[in-house]
């Protein structure tokens, strides 16, 4: 019984370290400084493929996901690691896009690739933390929808099973399929790369890539057409326009405010045991604490 | 019509905290508004719940009770809410950010095409012109939240869509009752027919919830630790400290995501807000979104190596210098002083 995932995954600036490095002189953060990474837990969900691949015998791994050109590198790594195939959803048109045009973009790019059994997203990217995509791609698909998977526990007769990761708890559910599992960091941490694997594929290349690639690499993909990575455009898959980019996107930014840290008055004290020793008398007298 | 919606999660038969803070929040938006309140209940045995939503000063329960309405799964609630929703034109709709309400908001927000916010800190009604048009637009809601990185927070509207829709974690909104004597009415929803069968495909096979154990919500004293703690057992010395004065144990995301302390304790934009009588940050920088959490604790000690730390600046008492000496002196001298 051989599947066909479709794995969304997003390429995100390292938000958890936003170092001294990456501050401006005015105190924002210099996006260009940060470190472009595979969101974390869309790492997550691809091993949830890969071990479904591993079982189900014949199943295929998909890798989809939209941004700029450089987003290919994340396509790339997901090879290394063992899925199939790569698609870049790529698209001047797309810019600005808030998640509910990313999901309509993200919908109509899985439905030109259908058919398909699951599609497996992360429960978030860091670098807006809405965990919004998922779900809203599942409504657009108009497929049921799974959140929080820490673990797919099976299929079987067409019905999965799967471990939810709640706030104060664990859920398990079954669905039949196709249907859309958004996976929690919870879940296994992906394998790394295999090394077989990362020699076939470190020279794919998306089409934009190759354009800029030497004869060598031209001819190379010639004969080894695997190494291609497949472009979407907003054409390709037929997006209406004003349902995409900023148009597309309810939600407006009114404003952006540098965080101005109001100085309160504050005592500074030391580490010597009579700075400390009145600090705990002073608490004490005014019955902050005690 | 246009009026304030409130999905009220129900929590082991009664209505989750976050649910009661948006109410509160919802009343005070709707006085400012001149609309009325109304809130969503959706699930099983929920006879008489009306009497705790209508001191928050709510107009109308829509109540959904049916046997298969909970425990909660997403289709089922999602058509209902859709289908209110489309009949009633709310112009907010509030949801808590938790794993139901960020499971279910969004299918929502889709499938009206709406805007949706996510873990807002602050929601408030203004205006705002659109740049390229110069359209106006009165009474819009601000959806205030941190953003990126940390350093920059930001205002979200939804100009055109309705209802503008926003999820708000637990404890950032305060629980206040509006009036014990205030009545509203019931609409009891006729299941059945706002409900397909294929709304009920994924079925739960096993569901294992504890009681909620840690509530750091509504301690008087949070003793926060952060990466400055270095380990696990560091934090064992903010146990001590804070069993002995009374208060509760808290951390930042990267004490939880060191493994430091549980996800439970985590302060901040993605964790609980607190609003303690005495905040003391051992080791903490003070991040935006962690400051979002705790900026309205009435006192704040910071202590901290570095004296540039963000933290200090909104501190009341900023110790400099190393925690591993400083935690076991605050231990020691209050308890010679409390004698
Ligand atoms: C979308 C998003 C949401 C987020 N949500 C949250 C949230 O809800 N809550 C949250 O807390 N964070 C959140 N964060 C992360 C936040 O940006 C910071 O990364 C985090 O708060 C930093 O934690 P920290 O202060 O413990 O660590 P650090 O920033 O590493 O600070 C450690 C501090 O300890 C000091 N220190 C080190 N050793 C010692 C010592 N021995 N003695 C004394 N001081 C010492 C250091 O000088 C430093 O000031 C979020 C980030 C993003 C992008
Ligand atoms: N541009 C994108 N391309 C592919 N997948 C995405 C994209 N944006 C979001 N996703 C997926 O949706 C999940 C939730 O994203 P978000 O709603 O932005 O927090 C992510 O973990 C990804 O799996």
């Amino acid at each position: 019984m051989g599947l066909r995932i479709i794995v969304l995954a997003k390429q995100v600036p390292d938000t958890r370290n936003v170092g001294k490095d990456a501050m401006k002189e005015d105190g924002t953060v210099n996006r260009g400084a940060l470190p472009a990474i595979f969101n974390p837990e869309d790492l997550n969900a691809l091993e949830q493929a890969l071990r479904l691949k591993e079982k189900y015998a014949g199943t295929e791994v998909i890798l989809l996901t939209m941004g700029p050109t450089r987003a290919s590198e994340i396509i790339r790594e997901a090879l290394y690691r063992g899925a199939d195939k790569g698609y870049l959803l790529t698209d001047r048109k797309f810019a600005g896009s808030d998640t509910l045009a990313t999901s309509y973009a993200i919908s109509l790019a899985i439905k030109k690739l259908a058919p398909y059994d699951l599609v497996i997203s992360g429960r978030q990217a860091i670098d807006g933390d809405t965990a919004q995509v998922g779900p809203q791609t599942a409504e657009k698909l108009e497929i049921g929808q799974v959140t929080y998977a820490e673990e797919i526990l099976g299929i079987e007769n067409n019905k999965i099973t799967i471990k939810r990761r709640l706030e104060r708890g664990i859920e398990v559910v079954s669905s039949p399929l196709p249907l859309l599992v958004t996976v929690h960091g919870s879940a296994p941490a992906c394998r790394t790369r295999n090394s077989k694997l990362f020699m076939k594929y470190k020279h794919s290349k998306t089409v934009t890539e190759l354009q800029e690639a030497t004869e060598d690499y031209i001819k190379l993909q010639k004969d080894r057409p695997y190494l291609t990575i497949e472009e979407l455009s907003a054409a390709d898959i037929n997006v209406d326009s004003e349902m995409v980019g900023l148009s597309g996107s309810p939600t407006k930014v009114k404003k952006i405010e540098n965080v101005v840290l109001a100085h309160k008055e504050s005592k500074i004290l030391s580490d010597q045991d009579k700075d400390i020793e009145n600090l705990m008398k002073e608490l004490i007298d005014n019955h902050i604490i005690g | 019509m246009n009026n304030i919606f409130v999905y009220c999660e129900i929590d082991e038969g009664a209505v989750a905290d976050v649910s009661l803070e948006l109410l509160s929040k919802g009343k005070k938006l709707a006085t400012e508004l001149n609309c009325k309140l109304e809130a969503i209940v959706i699930g099983s045995k929920l006879d008489n719940i009306e009497k705790s939503l209508y001191p928050y000063g709510v107009d109308i329960v829509h109540k959904a009770d049916d046997t298969r309405l909970y425990p909660y799964t997403t289709l089922p609630h999602c058509s209902i809410i859709t289908r209110i929703f489309k009949e009633e034109k709310p112009q907010i709709a509030l949801f808590g950010a938790t794993s139901i309400g960020r499971d279910l908001a969004p299918r929502i927000a889709s499938s009206l095409r709406c805007g949706l916010t996510a873990d807002c800190t602050n929601l408030v009604i203004g205006e705002y012109t659109e740049n390229k048009t110069g359209k106006e637009y009165k009474d819009l809601l601000y959806q205030i939240r941190p953003a990126f990185g940390g350093s920059i927070i930001a205002t979200i509207v939804n100009p055109e869509t309705r209802p503008q829709l926003a999820t708000v974690r637990e404890g950032v909104m305060k629980n206040e009752i509006f009036s014990n004597s205030y009545k509203g009415e019931v609409r009891n929803i006729k299941v059945a027919s706002y409900l397909k069968d294929s709304d009920f495909i994924v079925k739960i096979i096993d569901r294992q919830i504890e009681a909620k154990k840690i509530n750091i919500k509504s301690a008087p004293i949070i003793v926060a630790g952060g990466y400055g703690m270095g380990s696990k057992s560091g934090f064992n010395k903010l146990f001590e400290l804070a069993s002995l004065i009374g208060g509760e144990v808290g951390a930042s995301r990267a004490a939880v995501d060191a493994g430091f302390a549980e996800h439970e304790r985590q302060i901040g934009q993605t964790g609980v807000t607190v609003r303690p009588k005495l905040y003391i940050a051992a080791g903490i920088s003070g991040a935006v979104q962690h400051r979002a959490g705790m900026d309205q604790s009435a006192q704040i000690i910071s202590i901290s190596n570095d004296p540039k730390a963000p933290i200090n600046s909104i501190a009341d008492y900023v110790i400099i210098g190393d925690v591993n000496d400083i935690i076991p002196k605050m231990i020691k001298y209050y308890k010679e002083k409390s004698k």
